[in-house]
């Protein structure tokens, strides 16, 4: 681990993003000083701040249930990388992978 | 995989310990829309013919909620009691799968559309029953994959699978029990409330074998009257009541068994093999998840108001439970009976249309649960879209009842009302089908049978006991039905003497 | 000057006037885009595809709903459309491999109304990858140059439509802004950049990089074209269910030539003395302009301001790394076989996201991770709440509120190696951003920057309060008029020396 701030490798895992070796080095200590840079963040006191998601301040916005038009199979399926008999074929599926 | 045949523990084993069971239900909202987007949540389809934009995850689509599947779930909560919080929010739920086409699923997380509440159910043999509900939640569904290579079609062995997106997006509520439910039995019970009250409230079709309902239990033991709960296991894969029932009671065994040999239970994820009857380990590389949940920044947060929740309260229609509780006191149903007709809403609604009208609910159960349900068996129409409307049923009822027609007439009648219509009062009257029991009148088709059967009379003052019957179906027949037959027996025998 | 040249040069309002009076044809300006086009930008490098065929069919329908007695604001007008933003039948990159032989196959919200109102699609333009940089630099696919020094980036993530205006590539440009990215490549660039309220223009088709801040806006030569530009694009849409639905009222019929009785803050943390005495003198100059045009210069203070920096970082690349979780190699974009799915993911994010784009997903995916989601997520959202506050207060003693738009003029390429460097070039802008304000860059002047030879413009920004578009562009309006700064440099530069 380049770093004992982020463990790059577990954080990669969840984002399903292959690193090399110095990819790990270099990304470890990149986020690193970004966080020693977030961290400036501490000197905020927000212990009576509520969180902000959204600064829309909208509430309940919902469409009608009503069927609308689908894209067509061909464009549906134009940009695969791989289709099959109007499916889309990926590898195979290792079970409980997630 | 680890497959481990159970055998049945000694019964004694069975009942040193309790079974803790909590259910987790995903059903499918009976919407016209997906939840996020505009294609028709319709089942089957060409693959991936039911799909847009946003249901596909295309770069720069976004989601916009479906109010109705809103409603729904609204709906739902008020059924079984849950709080309906004032405020909501969708959030995001991130993994990664090939069926799950945006890699992160919207659902809830702290602050669901609904929270607590108690499915109230019942048991075959009558015994009433409760379990809690953690919360209902909405989310969406994912599509569908079909495992290629393997030859069964399983996932194991598969060399590539092939996905379609129809299913994705579908709106999807979680249902979450808290492990009140003790038994495989109950749980099935449990699972049969919840089915009859969402079709009851026409928010899903809850069809198993379409896949509108998947569930999971999770299953521990502990000693009978201990406090706290065993180890427990969650037990996936199981597609009908039926295999609910059947892994519930092989993961209760297998416990079981375990901890009669002094062994340990392993909390984990066990499959459901319907072939096989057993339940086997899941845990191929088990590893905590980390949905790494947070607000939709895509959606915004949901207030229900007061007045809303009113305004669903006040359209719900009776309940199941309410109706199962109504007919086993009040009309003193058979839990059976009772059960059946609950199960089947219009048939339930037309039997209390009728005994409304009837005031004998004995009366209009043998028909709805008999001749009626007969008929609509074999016509395959619906008693409550019958041409037998519920007042007319209740005039039947009324004439039978009054005795005013013998049973034999009222099968006739009714089927007249099956196939034609009309008031059975008015068929009775017409056709002069009122029961005869007047001596004189009665007399009078004997007088006529005795005259034109010598040779039956003869026998009869032979001994022959037979002659006897076949001069009361001459004049039944005479009588087109109408005679009380009792009476004609005793006039015979009188004339014969 | 030729004809074309001068099609090149007109402002929206004026093409789009000549073709409602039929005076040109539709067909005309897109026949002379499509001929000058791609020699235009040989050197320059705004666009990653062009397309003229598309050019040609709107500007047919243009001319039959003109001649059908149709007046459409854009009538004609030639834009050029950032490659974030889905055009049917269109390659759509987002300057990343992921995404490079991607065809939209439908149309964003924003473009499909910028087309009815009558512009003309030249083409797509580059853009840092997945809108992440302030440099351009950052686009997998092409190297867009600044055109009033090709030695210098044209700022981003929306360079390649900042330069095309700023070039003459295009009449109009569309870009998003997420954290500054259309008003720091606008001030680089000597143009209006223009960012409207989050909400005002519909997100939908907009690739996502961070949804609650990713907001599509103008660019223009003019504020006045800004303006029409951008009331032909805001405005509620029901599939985007954070776009307002509130009245959008035109702002092109609110533009005005004074500030008599507008109060602007100058925001006491946003001093420019560190920026050095040549760009202190200009923005002290910008200042003294807007109190000459009758405005009344008050000393605001945004104290939490200086955390809007950390709180991006964190919120952007949280949002970012969930959605940028879709492009896995199964529906559309790159794949790169792997023996099993996971692999598939594994090979295919690896090889298809940037340097940048990767840093984000993992420090994002990090702030939402298991047990440091309430350190760092829930934190800067926390802080969010307080910078929208300060500038709530803030705007109670202002109307509108003046800054630098960026910390330097446009620098050279690979200049800013450390990414938080480069992160620093937005310091004006994302607390902007992370309020939801409506804001925009507006040229005040140039430099001569330390490392280089020719004058650089620089850019004003100004932020007003949530949905104050009117007030906004009224504003500079007045004082684009009264200085006239983006005349003031040389023609800009579209090819390079012999
Ligand atoms: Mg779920
Ligand atoms: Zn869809």
């Amino acid at each position: 681990m380049a770093s004992d701030r982020i463990d790059v490798r577990h954080v990669a895992k969840l984002a399903r993003l292959a690193l090399t070796e110095s990819e790990v080095l270099r990304y470890g200590s990149q986020l690193a000083g970004l966080l020693t840079f977030v961290d400036e963040l501490r000197g905020l006191d927000t212990e009576h701040v509520g969180a902000t998601a959204q600064v829309v301040e909208s509430r309940n916005v919902t469409r009608p249930d009503v069927v609308g038009p689908c894209l067509s199979r061909e464009d549906a399926l134009a940009g695969a990388p791989q289709a099959q008999n109007g499916f889309f074929r990926v590898p195979k599926i290792i079970a409980a992978a997630e | 995989m680890i497959s481990e045949r159970s055998s049945v523990p000694p019964a004694d084993a069975a009942a040193k310990y309790e079974a803790v069971i909590g259910i987790e239900c995903h059903v499918e909202l009976k919407t016209a829309s997906k939840m996020f987007c505009g294609c028709p949540n319709a089942f089957g389809g060409e693959p991936n013919t039911q799909v847009c934009p946003v249901c596909l995850a295309l770069p720069g689509a976004l989601p916009v909620p479906n109010a109705a599947a809103i409603e729904h779930m609204i709906r739902a909560g008020l059924a079984f009691d849950c709080a309906i919080p004032a405020f909501s929010k969708f959030d995001r739920k991130n993994y990664f799968y090939p069926d799950m086409p945006k890699d992160y699923q919207i659902s809830q997380y702290d602050m669901p559309l609904t929270q607590g509440g108690v499915v109230r159910y019942w048991l075959a043999d009558g015994t009433l029953r409760e379990c809690r509900l953690t919360r209902i939640h909405l989310e969406e569904d994912t599509g569908k994959s079909t495992h290629a290579g393997s030859g069964d079609g399983r996932i194991a062995g598969s060399t590539y699978s092939l996905v379609d997106f129809n299913r994705a997006g579908v709106p999807l509520m979680e249902c979450v029990s808290d492990p009140d439910i003790r038994s495989a039995d109950e749980a099935v019970a449990f699972l049969d409330a919840l089915k009859r009250t969402f079709v009851q409230l026409g928010i899903s079709d809850v069809k198993m074998e379409e896949g509108s309902l998947r569930c999971d239990a999770n299953v521990s033991l502990r000693l009978r009257g201990a406090a706290e709960y065993g180890t427990k296991t969650e037990i996936k894969n199981m597609n009908s009541f039926r295999s609910v029932h059947r892994a519930i009671q092989s993961e209760i065994e297998r416990q079981t068994g375990l901890l009669e040999r002094g062994e340990r239970i392993i909390q984990e994820t066990r499959g459901w093999d319907e072939a096989g009857g057993v339940t086997h380990s899941m845990r191929s590389k088990e590893k905590a998840h980390d949905y790494r949940y947070f607000p939709d920044p895509d959606l915004v947060p949901m207030e229900i108001d007061a007045a809303t929740v009113e305004r669903v309260r006040a359209a719900l229609p009776e309940l199941p439970i309410a109706r199962y509780e109504r007919y086993v006191d009040a009309y003193k149903l058979s839990v059976a009976q009772a059960t059946q007709l609950v199960d089947n809403a219009s048939l339930a609604e037309y039997f209390d249309r009728a005994v409304d009208s009837a005031k004998s609910p004995a009366g209009v159960l043998n028909f709805v649960l008999g001749d009626l349900s007969r008929l609509a068996n074999e016509s395959g129409i619906e008693v409550a879209h019958s041409k037998v409307t519920p007042e007319a049923l209740a005039e039947l009822v009324a004439l039978t009842d009054a005795k005013t027609i013998n049973s034999k007439v009222a099968k006739d009648v009714l089927v007249r009302l099956w196939n034609d219509g009309g008031s059975a009062k008015a068929i009775v009257q017409a056709d002069g089908l009122a029961q005869v029991s007047d001596p004189a009148a009665v007399g009078a088709f004997v007088d006529a049978a005795l005259a034109a059967n010598p040779k039956s009379v003869a026998d009869f003052a032979a001994g022959k006991e037979n002659a006897l019957k076949f001069l009361i179906g001459q004049v039944m027949k005479a009588s087109r039905g109408t005679a009380n037959p009792a009476l004609v027996e005793t006039v015979l025998r009188d004339r014969m003497r | 000057m030729s004809a074309d040249d001068l099609l090149f040069t007109s402002g929206a309002r004026a093409i789009a006037r000549s073709v409602n009076r039929r005076e040109r044809s539709a067909a005309d300006i897109a026949e002379a885009v499509r001929v000058a086009l791609p020699e235009r930008d040989r050197d320059l490098g705004a666009y990653l595809t062009l397309t003229p065929d598309l050019m040609r069919q709107h500007a047919r329908r243009v001319d039959e709903r003109i001649a059908a007695g149709e007046t459409l604001p854009l009538a004609g007008v030639p834009v050029a459309i950032k490659d974030n933003m889905c055009l049917r039948g269109t390659r759509t990159t987002c300057g990343s491999k992921m995404l490079e032989n991607w065809i939209a196959p439908y149309t964003a919200t924003a473009v499909g109304r910028l087309l009815a109102a009558g512009a003309l699609p030249i083409g797509k333009t580059n853009m840092d990858e997945f809108a992440m940089g302030s440099s351009c630099e950052n686009s997998a696919l092409r190297t867009t140059r600044n055109p009033y020094d090709f030695d210098r980036v044209p700022g981003g993530s929306s360079g390649g439509s900042a330069a095309a205006v700023g070039a003459e590539l295009a009449t109009l440009a569309l870009g998003s802004d997420t954290g500054g990215s259309i008003r720091e490549p606008a001030a680089f660039c000597n143009v209006v950049g223009f960012k409207p309220t989050y909400g005002r223009v519909s997100r939908y088709g907009l690739i996502a990089f961070a949804s609650s801040l990713d907001q599509i806006g103008p660019f223009a030569r003019t504020v006045e074209d800004a303006a029409l530009a951008y009331d032909a694009i805001a405005g509620y849409d029901p599939l985007d269910a954070t776009s307002l639905n509130a009245p959008n009222e035109p702002t092109a019929d609110a533009l005005r030539t004074d500030l008599r009785g507008m109060r602007v803050g100058i925001v006491k943390e946003f001093g420019t003395a560190d920026l050095g005495p040549a760009i202190h003198a200009a923005y002290a100059q910008a200042y003294a302009d807007l109190a000459a045009l009758g405005a009344e210069l008050v000393e605001v203070e945004l104290p939490t301001a200086k955390y809007g920096l950390a709180t991006y970082y964190l919120i952007a690349p949280a949002e970012c790394s969930s959605n940028l979780a879709r492009f896995d190699g199964v529906r559309y974009g790159l794949r790169v076989d792997g023996a099993d799915v996971g692999e598939m993911y594994e090979k295919t994010r690896a090889a298809g996201f940037g340097d940048e784009v990767k840093r984000r997903i993992l420090i994002g995916t990090y702030a939402l991770s298991s047990g440091y989601y309430d350190a760092y997520y829930v934190k800067a959202q926390k802080a969010r709440t307080a910078i929208a506050d300060d500038f709530k207060r803030a705007f109670a003693r202002c109307d509108l509120i003046a800054s630098p738009a960026a910390s330097t003029p446009a620098f050279t390429f690979n200049a800013k190696s450390d990414p938080v460097a480069m992160y620093l070039m937005d310091y004006y802008t994302i607390p902007v951003s992370l309020a939801g304000l409506p804001a925009l860059s507006v040229p005040c002047g140039a430099v001569v920057p330390e490392d280089g030879t020719r004058p650089m413009p620089l850019g004003l920004q100004l932020a007003a309060p949530l949905f104050s578009e009117r007030l906004l562009l009224g504003a500079a309006h007045a004082y684009e008029r009264a200085t006239q700064h983006a005349l003031k440099l040389p023609r800009p530069q579209i090819a390079k020396a012999p």
